[in-house]
């Protein structure tokens, strides 16, 4: 279980998050929506122990992410931020291989490699596993950062914008394997999706910001609902109900 | 396509680095020798007792500026800047000029030599920390300001030595000069002794920490991700920074551009970034440009020009080429 609790976050005089407080359950997808800036990336980083809160607590199956040493937190939770730039040569297959390390520190056994294998498999990325990462495509390098974190092989996987770059096909895949993996292993998996059908069609639960705080949190269903889009985002959204999912249409 | 397993590429590119590591140790061995025996006249006994004790300098040197530009490069993300260029070695000559300024030359001369140096390493410790913290601490900064901040440090730093040495009166600035420049050709036994004890100790020390600084090479996030304690390594790293440097810059003085020149060529040669490889790969790297650039000097050159002007021509090109690449990117 991952506890939010009164968590003010300040970038200069901005303030990002303001006293935000929330609870997200073991097990299953929870998606954070809302417009740009309005601290869902921060929240993420901050219950991911990137960034520090300036006042709150972050806890995670009751280890608090600030104080716990690192390294017996990178096997409970992982997570991957929106821009992912490496300065230095390396392949898929190595990249990959660095999401061991919390397990292995850097000694690869055949457990690890064979997990290394498994997900370059599941993420279709054998084609160029070999490859240097700058000679990938955006959504390539995407895929093969979102497989390191998941050869990680953590309770909870907090992924910001895990869909950036990736064309059509790949996004429905990733979603489908995320909801996957969240049911087959008992998985807590929270992200950061911009787009709000992906989020209505793939996630358990939905938490909706708005300026640095939560306006809403509960089952998918129950917030795909015109109102509280249209405040979460400031523009008239008609929700339709399209093969058993709720579409949010926006486009014109 | 038949299924390649990671089991198999990973041993591939082990026995790949291997075979790198092995052919430039049997390089440098071959220039150590090469510089011992070529041109051996006379009482041949003294002889190599000399030669063996500059080898035994550029050795510890050349390892020093390896080990110490590696990590920065690995500590500050970049592939540009080393404490060379930084203005980390100009520094340690201003420290020590200093000294001789305020104290006069007697005092460096009576002075405990281990404590003196104890000082000045504590100087640079606190120095090389400042100004990680107030150049890196926060968000990337842009390539070129960095650059141009060890451009203005370094230069603002010999200048300053130079200033303070014309203040002083003539003889204390030759005992300064005798410590500063000491050059390949008349390092001091006993500081060679410490030096090496020092630059061997602290290898050890780092080679501790190198699967940890692998992971750190991604970048501070993917470490604490990965859960690498990102401030701790770095504070290790920045204390052995500046013992390397001012244990290289005591021996014979700022050879700004070799540990660029070392550091990017090893991770070329040996294609991968794991500090296993890199680490050593550089150190042999830097004997064989120390050792062999001397043998040319002496050989080809007749000791006309001095070997710290031939390895930053080199690396100087090297260093623009490197800045015109990253601008393309």
């Amino acid at each position: 279980m991952i506890e939010v609790r009164n968590v003010t976050k300040t970038y200069g005089s901005t303030k990002v998050l303001d006293d935000v407080s929330l609870t997200i359950a073991p097990g299953g997808v929870t998606s954070i929506i809302g417009a740009n800036g309005a601290g869902k990336s921060t929240l993420l980083s901050i219950i991911g122990r990137l960034l520090p809160a300036d006042s709150g607590r972050v806890t995670v199956d009751g280890l608090d992410v600030a104080t716990t040493p690192g390294a017996t937190l990178a096997k409970r939770l992982a997570v991957l931020r929106q821009e992912n730039h490496t300065s230095i040569r390396l392949s898929v297959r190595e990249l990959v291989a660095f999401g061991r390390f919390p397990h292995s520190r850097g000694r690869l056994n055949a457990t690890d490699l064979a997990a290394v294998d498994e997900a370059i498999a599941y993420f279709e990325l054998e084609e160029f596993a070999d490859r240097q990462l700058d000679q990938l495509s955006g959504g390539q390098r995407q895929r093969a950062h979102v497989a390191a974190v998941l050869c990680q092989d953590t309770d909870y996987v907090l992924l910001d914008e895990p869909l950036n770059n990736l064309d059509m096909r790949h996004s429905v895949q990733m979603m489908r394997r995320l909801r996957r993996m969240a049911r087959d292993f008992a998985k807590t998996v929270v992200l950061v999706v911009h787009d709000i059908n992906f989020a209505s069609c793939h996630s358990d639960e939905v938490i909706a910001m708005r300026d640095g705080g939560v306006v809403a949190q509960g089952p998918t269903a129950e917030l795909m609902t015109p109102e509280l889009l249209s405040t979460v985002f400031d523009l008239d959204i008609a929700v339709h109900d399209i093969g058993g999912n709720r579409i949010g249409v926006y486009y014109s | 396509m038949s299924r390649v397993t990671s089991a198999e590429t990973f041993a591939r590119a082990r026995r790949r680095e291997h075979r790198v590591l092995a052919l430039l140790a049997l390089a440098a061995v071959a220039v150590v020798v090469a510089f011992c025996v070529i041109a051996l006249r006379g009482n041949w006994e003294y002889a190599l007792t000399i030669r063996a004790r500059k080898v035994a300098a550029m050795v510890v040197v050349g390892c020093a500026v390896a080990v110490s530009s590696v990590l920065f490069q690995t500590v500050t993300n970049n592939r540009v800047l080393t404490p060379g260029i930084m203005g980390f070695d100009s520094l340690f000559v201003l420290v020590q000029t200093l000294v001789v300024y305020f104290f006069g030359a007697l005092a460096l001369s009576s002075a405990d030599p281990r404590l003196l140096f104890a000082g000045q390493v504590v100087f640079m410790v606190v120095f090389a920390g400042a100004l990680y913290r107030w150049l890196f601490g926060r968000r990337s900064r842009d390539l070129y300001v960095l650059v141009l901040v060890g451009v203005v440090c370094g230069t603002l730093f010999s200048s300053l030595s130079s200033l303070a040495a014309r203040l002083i009166n003539p003889n204390d600035f030759v005992v300064l000069q005798d410590t500063l420049f000491a050059s390949f050709n008349s390092v001091d036994q006993d500081l060679l002794v410490v030096s090496a004890v020092l630059v061997a100790v602290v290898s050890l020390w780092m080679g501790r920490l190198f699967r940890r600084l692998d992971v750190l090479a991604l970048g501070r996030e993917h470490a604490l991700n990965l859960g690498v304690d990102h401030r701790s390594v770095v504070n290790q790293v920045l204390v052995a920074v500046a013992v390397l440097v001012s244990v290289a810059t005591a021996l014979v003085g700022p050879i700004t551009f070799l540990g660029l020149l070392v550091a990017n060529v090893a991770r070329q040669l040996a294609g991968v970034s794991r500090h296993r490889v890199v680490v050593p790969a550089s150190a042999l790297l830097a004997v064989v440009a120390l050792v062999g650039g001397q043998l040319v000097l002496e050989r080809v050159f007749s000791l006309d020009t001095a070997l710290s002007v031939i390895i930053n021509f080199v690396g100087g090109i090297y260093f623009i080429a490197l800045l015109i690449r990253e601008a393309k990117r």
